[in-house]
């Protein structure tokens, strides 16, 4: 590299975007990380004006409806079910309560870091029925399919998973049939890229014209991507470009995929504030069955009422900004969030109001 | 939920890889990984090895694009 530093990089690079950028461009990103490392870097203080950066659904956990949170808050319930799951999960409402709720209700529920541990447990407590809570886009799924993968050569009977796994495509493909929304570009998930590659992205080049560029996280990664967005919309090529070559080839990780095509098949799922979805979630396969949690332990919901006022459908499609929310800051904060993406860490509502007070500089 | 934290492999035993990250030793699967030698830094996500890094190609295009700029 030409910098000596990484700041200076970073500001030779916002020198270019303001001299090379010839028309207004609205970027989304579509990766919670990528909404964390934004706001962080307070890097949209500091793009030209013509340059807009919206976050996207682009966190697994702020997507999850909250009837399918019932279900499983149903499942941690019943006598004889430990649910695993990721950390992030325990404080997001279902319509109802929440699995941190039901916890403390006494219900079975243990945080895992890794679907791993959920195997381990299974392993550990034979008499008990040990629930994965699967939830995650296409960088999480091939790590619960290789853990599934494990179950079933060990001929685990107590192990299974309740399926909550999306898929990004098929939701940026809803977001650019939208009217409402209007996006020039995206920032690709880098690490949803390090295993799809670019292939499942270049309809959106093809079809619909816009350029996507795979992304990483340090704020000179962003800054490059958006410079090479700018550059393929003033050489009107719209491509599926790589700037996180690091970690992200063209053909993605084929044994990944392999993973999650042997276990897992696309169904309709319903993401959180935006509907049901054909082909956007994941189901495990027929001959899998007995690893599927929803087949082993059917439950019959009423169906709950989601929480009135919160805006999160419209903050995920980056129609309303968090900002945008009545609610914002006010009834929903992290300490009391009402909606998922006030919850994670990685939503967009939690991100904006965690550093909304910082103006940074360009090197955090 | 993704972590990107550069894991660098010490030792393979099976599916399993004692890393170097930042200096703690830690395991992780690597599953899908499964052409990672002693050496390779590996991508996890929650215990498990996604890819293996590529340090070389890093920097590779702005490198090639500065030239193309240099003009404007
Ligand atoms: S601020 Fe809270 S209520 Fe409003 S959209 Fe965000 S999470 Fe929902």
């Amino acid at each position: 590299m030409k910098h000596s530093n990484k700041k200076e990089y970073a500001r030779y690079l916002l020198e270019r975007l303001y001299q090379e950028i010839d028309r207004p461009l609205t970027v989304m990103e579509v990766c919670g990380t990528h909404t964390v490392a934004i706001a962080k870097s307070g890097l949209r203080d500091l793009l030209p004006e013509k340059m807009r950066l919206l976050s996207g659904p682009g966190c697994p956990v702020c997507v999850t409806d909250d009837c399918d949170l019932d279900y499983v808050m149903a499942l941690a319930r019943q006598e004889g079910i430990i649910l695993a799951t990721f950390g992030d999960m325990m404080r997001v409402p279902g319509t109802a309560s929440s699995l941190l709720q039901e916890k403390s209700r006494g219900a079975e529920v243990r945080v895992v870091y890794s679907p791993a541990d959920a195997l381990k447990l299974a392993t550990e407590n034979r008499e008990s029925q040990v629930v994965f809570l699967g939830v995650g886009f296409e960088t999480t799924t091939p790590v619960v399919a290789a853990a599934l993968d494990q179950a079933v050569q060990m001929e685990l009977k107590n192990f299974s998973v309740f399926s909550l796994h999306k898929l990004v495509p098929p939701i940026m493909r809803v977001l650019l049939d939208d009217p409402q929304v209007k996006i020039d570009a995206f920032l690709n998930p880098g690490h949803v890229c390090a295993i799809l590659g670019t292939e499942p992205f270049q309809f959106i080049a093809k079809d619909y014209g816009k350029p996507c560029v795979v992304a990483g996280f340090e704020t000179t990664d962003i800054l490059e991507a958006l410079l090479l967005i700018v550059r393929q919309y003033r050489e009107q090529s719209p491509a599926v470009d790589i700037q996180y070559k690091r970690a992200v080839r063209p053909e993605g990780n084929p044994v990944a995929v392999g993973f999650i095509e042997k276990y897992f098949s696309p169904i309709t799922a319903r993401w959180r504030g935006i509907g049901e979805v054909p082909g956007s979630g994941l189901e495990l396969r027929e001959e899998f069955a007995q690893y599927d949690a929803r087949k082993r332990f059917p439950i019959t919901l009423e169906p709950g009422k989601s929480r009135k006022g919160c805006a999160c459908g419209e903050v995920l499609k980056g129609i309303k900004l968090p900002y945008d929310c009545p609610l914002f800051g006010k009834s929903c904060t992290p300490a009391k969030p009402v909606g998922p993406c006030m919850v994670s860490t990685e939503g967009s509502c939690a991100a904006y109001f965690r550093y909304r007070r910082q103006k940074a500089g360009v090197d955090h | 939920m993704c972590l990107a934290i550069p894991a660098k492999i010490i030792k393979i035993d099976g599916f399993i890889a004692e890393v170097d990250i930042e200096g703690n030793i830690k395991e992780v699967n690597i599953t899908l990984t499964p052409e990672a030698k002693v050496g390779d830094y590996l991508l996890l996500h929650a215990g498990y090895a996604i890819q293996i890094l590529d340090e070389k190609s890093a920097n590779e295009i702005f490198e090639a694009w500065d030239d193309v700029y240099e003009a404007f």
